[in-house]
């Protein structure tokens, strides 16, 4: 763990970095490919809809030694026209599915199956669904979306700027459809408890990319006051900066939903909270990689078209280049951004850092380091 | 060492730690106490994890603004009425949502019966009463009614105060069957005031030409024999036989029927006012004629011809015969009498209290409210399921926590300390706060509540690892601990808040939004997310404050997750260039 801990460090430093606004493109190119395979996986397999959606029946039994086609056997003519699906849960209970039946039929099939299965009715879990129903929950779920989006886009366009809002949300919307591409192409089975999961998704995608954005926010505070550096450089500083904290929140946030889906899965066969913790793990491993790799950078990439940024870009360039035709020693190394910072008391000296101090004397005066404290503050 | 300097230095502006504690601590205290001294221990189960059924009704009208709150309060009390009435011990009736009402139905009691009962529609009439008197139990029904029919109370039997001059047949301790038959004379008897035609039918006979002469304008009292005898036999404090009572019984039949509290019985007529020509009602306080609390009901068009008709009718006849019955699924909520023809809006006065003219007029709104119910769902569970599904719920969280403090144990050691307890505290609060929802506001913990807890596990988790990173970062700065903590904070602070604030957004858009089940998920994370700020400030900094005193934790042990060397910060150059370093931070 130390070495977690170190690599933390010089995360910090700026001593390794992956140059995750650098190679923007290459990100936007991947999810732009897995939002295609999403959506062509959603356009040829479409979901599968569970029995709240379609309207049906659903009974599970006690733990039973019967085999599923036993069981189908049994149940053949109590049905009616409709076909019963059986399924054998991990509890050793069994559940039937059967769609298109209304309450009514719903009871008499529930007693027939009883008594065909040797079974006293009120021993048989039964849920009946109305047609409408699986529609309105998923009508109720986008509205909720709808509403969630643009409270959120105002939040963060007043706690942040526009810029951050909109990238958030372009990111948010990437991670909806990774996890809807996902169920749609492994076939998971989609129930209003995976509409719970992916509701949550929602403010934990975003919480992840709130993390991300207020250091970016604070590292990049007095951004036009300095030309050593360009927006995309400080973004992707901060970004590496928070890394550790990124993969720590994210894996402290799966860890309990990993235990849902194991229990949820192992103990409890299928139900509501295997659906829900499906979601939910699919949806947050998504928003952390579109924290990470995507909203970053589009912030980054919107933030170089205001002509402020622009300008200073220019000024960087310029200054570099002139730094590299003056001396041939002093070169930019990106791992002294330290001094860039705000933070008045850089004095936790690195070695590393040494070669550059000449480059933070030539700042301009007016460069405003905190406090009143001259910039030459390394003897 | 500077530590000790800066140490007061940063006390100083950083409060009292001590105090926040012991307010949090108070605060456990006081809610663990309120949980033990209220009685409520545990947290009310949902359906789905104590065993019942649970179904959810969509209104459906075709008026397009039929469905707003009022109607849906009205339906809700109206459910609630008739499930509750079942004898169904507890059946909770809310609405949710805009256009949703859940009843959730506790395993035992006839769960059955009540399920098939919100299903139906409720049907609201007004029958003429035919004959009424006070609830016995059918074995010795024929003495005490007997004795009541001598005086003069409405409450009483029928036969005396319906006709003042036949022969008071209602004889003391009279069989069953005579006593029923005293019924019926005596109501004949009554009638003959009002339509020879209807007096010549003979009391024994069902008679069609009664009926039929009836419609022609005159009022049908006669009363076949079949329900003479169903009416003595009848038992209204027997609620398993008032349920059976009128299951089939068609608005053209007549009818035995209970008032809704047992304690009288009735034979009506059939069915003179649709109770969905009722336009309106309302409940008030006459201030003008001081008749108390009344109810005011208005009816439409037909409703005004019927009701009219019916009235100039009943105020012909004598009590209780000019009362008119008000049903609402064939038992009496109410049977005022009529003294004069009433038309278009009437005007209902007696012995009302606030709560029971509000009732009523509740019960006669029912029948103008322009709303019919589908069954969106129905979910039985048994209890053994139920129990199970709880079961898995609990090892889930138990594995989750487990996970979650392990990883934090690698990653942070020392520092996991403070994690743990915070989680612990956090937890804490929690439940209790769950337990005292119960019946606070009825929150019921269900499976996707269960859920939402387990996830928030993570949520809570990750406050405290942005608040540890930023004390880390301050560290690699190469700052002593206390000033990471104290510089450390206000950044992790606005972190947290701002996230949490989006986390608690997304539960209550979900919390507003939602339907069903998903509520109790939205409801746990938003109580989670406002806790999970209250434990960050009010417990796991201050702790964290008090913490960096110790040194164990000031010194960097290995353990402690603070080590500086395990940071990758150089120690010699630290302690080199450290003098100088803090007479800057005092200016700072």
């Amino acid at each position: 763990m130390s070495r977690l801990g170190n690599l933390g460090h010089r995360l910090h430093r700026g001593e390794v970095a992956y140059d995750f606004v650098g190679k923007r493109r290459l990100w936007y190119g991947v999810s732009i490919l897995i939002t295609l395979v999403a959506v062509i996986g959603l356009v040829v397999n479409g979901l599968k809809l569970s029995i709240e959606f379609s309207g049906g029946a659903v009974f599970t039994t006690p733990k039973s030694s019967l085999s599923v086609s036993e069981v189908q056997n049994k149940i053949a003519g109590d049905t009616g026209s409709s076909t019963a699906v059986v399924q054998k849960l991990g509890t050793g209970s069994l559940r039937i599915q059967i769609s298109d039946v209304g309450t009514a039929e719903a009871a008499q099939i529930q007693s027939k199956i009883a008594t065909d299965l040797g079974l006293k009715s009120q021993d048989i879990n039964e849920q009946v669904v109305g047609p409408s129903w699986g529609q309105e929950i998923s009508n109720k779920a986008i509205e909720g979306l709808v509403i969630f989006m643009i409270l959120v886009t105002i939040y963060l366009a007043i706690a942040f700027e526009w810029r951050k809002a909109v990238a958030a949300v372009i990111a948010l919307i990437h991670d909806l459809t990774i996890t809807v591409g996902v169920y749609a192409i492994v076939g998971f089975e989609v129930s209003p408890g995976t509409v719970i999961g992916l509701l949550t998704v929602l403010g934990y995608s975003l919480y992840d990319t709130v993390v991300v954005f207020d250091g970016l926010k604070e590292t990049t505070k007095d951004i036009t006051k300095q030309n050593r550096f360009t927006y995309s450089e400080l973004a992707n500083r901060s970004l590496n900066q928070t890394l550790v904290r990124s993969i720590n929140t994210t894996v402290v946030a799966l860890l309990p939903v990993a235990a849902l889906l194991f229990v949820g899965g192992g103990l409890l066969g299928a139900g509501m909270l295997n659906d829900i913790a499906l979601s939910l793990f699919v949806g947050l491993a998504a928003g952390a990689y579109s924290s990470i790799f995507i909203a970053t950078p589009l912030v980054a990439d919107l933030k170089e078209r205001d002509p402020e940024i622009k300008a200073l870009k220019k000024r960087v360039l310029a200054k570099r280049a002139a730094d590299a035709r003056k001396a041939e020693t002093a070169t930019d190394e990106p791992q002294d951004a330290d001094q860039a910072d705000d933070d008045e008391e850089a004095e936790g000296a690195h070695p590393a850092a040494a070669g550059a101090v000449s480059g933070q004397r030539n700042q301009p005066a007016s460069r405003s380091r905190s406090k009143n404290r001259p910039s030459g503050k390394r003897r | 060492m500077a530590a000790p300097k800066k140490g007061r230095r940063s006390s100083g502006s950083q409060g009292y730690p001590g105090r926040a504690l012991a307010a949090i601590l108070l605060a456990m205290v006081a809610l663990t106490g309120g949980m033990f001294l209220s009685g409520h221990t545990t947290p009310r189960l949902g359906i789905d994890l104590a065993g019942g059924t649970s179904i959810t009704l969509t209104a459906k009208s075709n008026q397009p603004n039929a469905i707003n709150k009022t109607n849906m309060n009205t339906a809700v009390d109206i459910i609630n009425r008739r499930v509750n009435g079942l004898g169904v011990s507890e059946a909770e009736v809310q609405t949710q949502g805009s256009n949703n009402i859940i009843v959730n139905i506790p395993k035992g009691t006839n769960s059955k019966q009540a399920e098939e009962q919100v299903g139906t529609t409720a049907q609201l009439y007004f029958r003429p009463v035919l004959a009424m008197a006070a609830n016995t139990s059918a074995s010795a029904s024929a003495s005490p009614s007997a004795s009541a029919s001598g005086s003069a109370s409405p409450s009483a039997s029928a036969s005396p105060s319906a006709k003042s001059t036949s022969s008071a047949s209602a004889a003391p301790s009279a069989s069953s069957t005579k006593q029923g038959r005293a019924v019926t004379d005596g109501l004949k008897a009554a009638s003959a005031t009002a339509s020879a035609s209807a007096s010549a039918t003979p009391p024994a006979s069902p008679s069609p030409s009664a009926s039929a002469t009836a419609s022609t304008g005159t009022l049908d009292t006669s009363i076949p024999n079949d329900l003479a005898t169903k009416f003595t036999a009848l038992d209204c404090s027997n609620a398993k036989e008032r349920a059976n009572l009128n299951l089939n019984a068609k608005p053209t039949d007549k009818i035995v029927a209970c008032s809704q509290d047992g304690t009288e019985k009735y034979i009506l007529g059939v069915s003179a006012v649709d109770g969905k020509n009722v336009s309106k009602a309302s409940s008030g306080y006459d201030t003008q004629q001081g008749n108390g609390w009344i109810v005011t009901l208005s009816f439409d068009g037909t409703g005004s011809k019927d009701f009219s008709k019916i009235t100039s009718q009943l105020s012909q006849q004598t009590d209780p015969n000019n009362r008119f019955a008000i049903t609402l699924d064939n038992e009496v909520v109410s049977a005022p009498s009529v003294t004069t023809t009433l038309s278009g809006s009437a005007e209902i006065y007696g012995s009302f209290t606030q709560t029971s003219a509000e009732d009523l007029s509740n019960v006669l709104s029912y029948g103008s409210l322009p709303l019919t119910f589908d069954k969106s769902d129905v979910t039985t569970v048994s209890p053994a399921v139920g129990g199970e599904q709880l079961h898995g719920g609990l090892i889930a969280g138990a594995v989750g926590l487990a996970l979650v403090v392990l990883y934090l144990l690698a990653y942070y050691r020392g520092l996991s300390f403070v994690a743990v307890l915070s989680l612990v505290v956090s937890a804490a609060l929690t439940y209790t706060i769950m337990a005292l929802l119960g019946p606070a506001i009825g929150f019921a913990l269900n499976l996707p509540a269960v859920c939402g807890a387990i996830v928030a596990i993570g949520i809570t988790a990750d406050s405290f690892i942005v608040f540890f990173e930023r004390i880390r970062d301050e560290l690699r700065e190469g700052r002593s601990l206390q000033p990471a903590v104290a510089r450390g904070w206000p950044r992790a602070r606005r972190t947290i808040l701002v996230s949490d604030f989006v986390s608690f957004l997304s539960a209550a858009v979900l919390f507003v939004v939602s339907v069903s089940k998903v509520q109790g998920f939205a409801f746990t994370l938003g109580l989670t997310t406002l806790l999970d700020v209250a434990v960050v400030f009010l417990f796991t900094k201050p702790l964290m404050t008090i913490l960096a005193r110790r040194k164990f934790y000031a010194s960097g042990h290995p353990w402690s997750g603070l080590d500086p060397r395990a940071l990758g910060v150089q120690p010699p150059l630290r302690r080199v260039r450290r003098p100088a370093a803090r007479s800057e931070v005092k200016e700072a």
